[in-house]
């Protein structure tokens, strides 16, 4: 069980980013703006996390955000379903992809899971450009509607968001999704299934002779990875009200990856702090133009040189924000 | 018929050079370099400044693309690799590093070169035609310096000191170790090999294909391609797996439209792990 301080902690934590966040920045549409693609992306960045949790190195999320994406624009414009609908199906689809690639692919290790994954990003792209007659190929698809309203017995339970302050509603948006994610990662990790991924991280063969279904553990876990590069990809589509071909590029699958390895492997909540720390920064540096590249990969390269074990294996004494996804420590607490 | 063999056999033979390099690194180091591709386009470049714009020849050229990326390699290694190798928990921090130092070369070249797409004049003009089948001397010349390099890679680490020390330690660091072979020089020494081998495949094929910045990743995925057919880390994987993504690619070219080559590629690719995921020549898990 978490204690006090850290409860504390996330707390405090949760109170700037719903209410101090959105109420400072509710007319600055570019930084609202910002720490939604943020957190959206650190819902992805979660995802990637996940495999690593059970020893794959991840370097394909970028396809299932752009599945999910697809998917999402096809059932929003084609079919007619409402955001809300589409948004969870999005990510059903990225899911049920990722199981049917998932269980030749997971059976490779290290390297070469690395490779094929990042290939993955590749062809999701070639797919989205030849399948001409569903995802109208480069063109895209356009004009995708904002998300409409949700009412229950004619009670407003989210206003259509054409109405409203369109960057403020998707900020909240955001934000509950990246609660969710985080929450039901933390519960995740703690429970018996979390405990046998960490098996699998360890030593996949030990955990198989002792009963461990390590071949349907793996697939599981890149499923859920997945859904949630289909969440994202759908929500970037709609903020975005288009989707092509190029959306998520092989560039954007190697981003998630830093991000998560930057806020540390070891840690739940790694991606949030990866995400953040990696996206604000490059955001912050876009005054220096053709230098942003540049000084962001040094510093890229920098932390890693000086803390290779990302940023939240930096111990500030008391503030238990890095817990750490360990069963050991979680029983012993 | 006969002219998509032979562009089969090009290919082949210039992804085979940039195949080895990668697969070298990988062996000695455990170390999948990200950067494999920018350092290509890097070799081009500077082929392309020596040989293009300054006009010296283009010998001189290839030569100041394999002392520029020797000493890219030494960097890599000694200021990047190492500390971080030494440091992190898990061995994946390195892969952080690496696409860390694929943007950072990559920015870099962009900075210095510009984003324009970049030629030089054939090396030497003519073709040779046989059969239906048209082969220009400067791609001819290109495939027989490439031969020649990947033959001399083979002869350099089959028969000299230095290539017995690093197969040494690919096979085993800590018991190379003990041999009295000094890890930290010959890591450098590899890296050094491995990125210019990179760098003269670029300089190689600025004179056919051109280069420009962007194409870094591309090229990574290639090379990743190829040793994920001939398996990761072994020699005559990487050039077999060359010569397999050339033809499949020459071949696709011809009956297939734009994109869908890779496409092709990428599913038989998945295809083909799922049965041999260690792909033809690797250990199981190398």
């Amino acid at each position: 069980m978490p204690n006090q301080r850290s409860l504390i902690a996330v707390g405090v934590a949760l109170v700037i980013y719903l209410i101090v966040l959105p109420a400072l920045l509710a007319d600055k549409p570019y930084f609202l703006g910002v720490l939604t693609t943020a957190s959206v992306l650190s819902v992805i960045a979660a995802g990637v996390w996940l495999t690593f949790f059970i020893g794959r190195i991840n370097i394909g999320q970028g396809a299932f955000a752009l599945v999910g994406g697809y998917a999402a624009a096809i059932l929003m414009t084609k079919l007619g379903f409402s955001f809300w609908i589409a948004m969870p199906l999005a990510g059903l689809t990225a899911a049920l992809v990722s199981i049917v690639i998932g269980i030749p692919i997971l059976r490779l290790r290290g390297v070469y899971f690395a490779m094929i994954s990042l290939s993955l990003t590749e062809t999701a792209r070639l797919s989205a450009q030849s399948f001409r007659s569903v995802t109208e190929g480069a063109k895209g698809i356009v004009n995708i509607p904002l998300p409409g309203a949700v009412e229950i017995f004619g009670f407003t339970l989210i206003p259509d968001f054409s109405t409203v302050d369109k960057h403020l509603a998707f900020y909240f948006l955001a934000a509950i999704l990246l609660i969710a994610t985080f929450a039901a990662m933390y519960r995740l990790v703690n429970s018996r299934i979390g405990w046998l991924f960490k098996s699998l991280q360890q030593n996949e063969e030990l955990a198989s002779s002792v009963g461990v279904d390590i071949a349907r553990l793996r697939v599981i876990a890149y499923a859920i990875s997945s859904f949630l590069g289909g969440i994202g990809g759908a929500f970037f589509v709609a903020a975005q009200q288009s989707v092509y071909p190029a959306s998520f590029q092989i560039q954007d699958s190697i981003y998630f990856m830093l991000y998560t390895f930057l806020g540390g492997l070891g840690y739940v909540f790694g991606p949030i702090v990866g995400t953040f720390v990696l996206f604000l920064s490059f955001e912050f540096l876009h005054g220096l133009n053709e230098y942003q590249p540049l000084i962001y990969s040094i510093i890229m390269i920098a932390l890693m040189l000086w803390l290779p074990n990302g940023l939240l294996s930096i111990r500030l004494p008391g503030w238990g924000l890095g817990t750490k996804a360990n069963p050991e420590r979680a029983r012993g607490a | 018929m006969e002219q998509v063999i032979i562009n089969g056999i090009y290919s082949g033979m210039q992804y085979a050079l940039i195949a080895l390099g990668l697969t070298l690194i990988f062996a000695l180091m455990g170390v999948l370099n990200f950067a494999h591709g920018q350092m290509y386009v890097l070799g081009g470049f500077v082929t392309y400044y020596v040989y293009g714009v300054m006009g010296l020849p283009f010998v001189v050229g290839l030569a100041a693309t394999a002392a520029t990326l020797a000493l890219v390699g030494v960097f890599f290694e000694f200021v990047i690799f190492r500390r971080v190798l030494k440091l992190s928990v898990r061995e994946e921090s390195t892969m952080l590093v690496a696409a860390g130092g694929a943007l950072f070369l990559e920015s870099l070249v962009l900075i210095i070169f510009g984003e324009k797409h970049r030629g030089v004049p054939s090396v030497i003009s003519g073709v040779w035609k046989v059969g239906d089948a048209y082969m220009p001397y400067g791609r001819l010349l290109v495939v027989a310096m490439s031969a020649l390099l990947i033959g001399g890679f083979i002869l350099f680490m089959q028969y000299t000191r230095q290539g017995r020390a690093l197969r040494a330690l690919a096979q085993d660091r800590e018991a190379a170790q003990i041999q009295g072979v000094n890890v930290d020089n010959y890591s450098m020494l590899g890296f050094a090999i491995g990125a210019t081998l990179a760098g003269l495949a670029g300089g190689l094929l600025v004179s056919i294909s051109g280069v420009n910045s962007g194409l870094g990743t591309w090229i990574s995925i290639k090379a990743f391609i190829m040793v994920m057919i001939g398996g990761a880390g072994v020699v005559p994987g990487a050039i077999i797996g060359g010569f397999i993504l050339g033809m499949l690619e020459s071949v696709g070219y011809t009956v297939l439209p734009g994109g869908e080559t890779y496409l092709v590629i990428f599913v038989a690719l998945i295809a083909f792990l799922a049965i041999r995921p260690q792909g033809l020549m690797g250990k199981p898990w190398g």
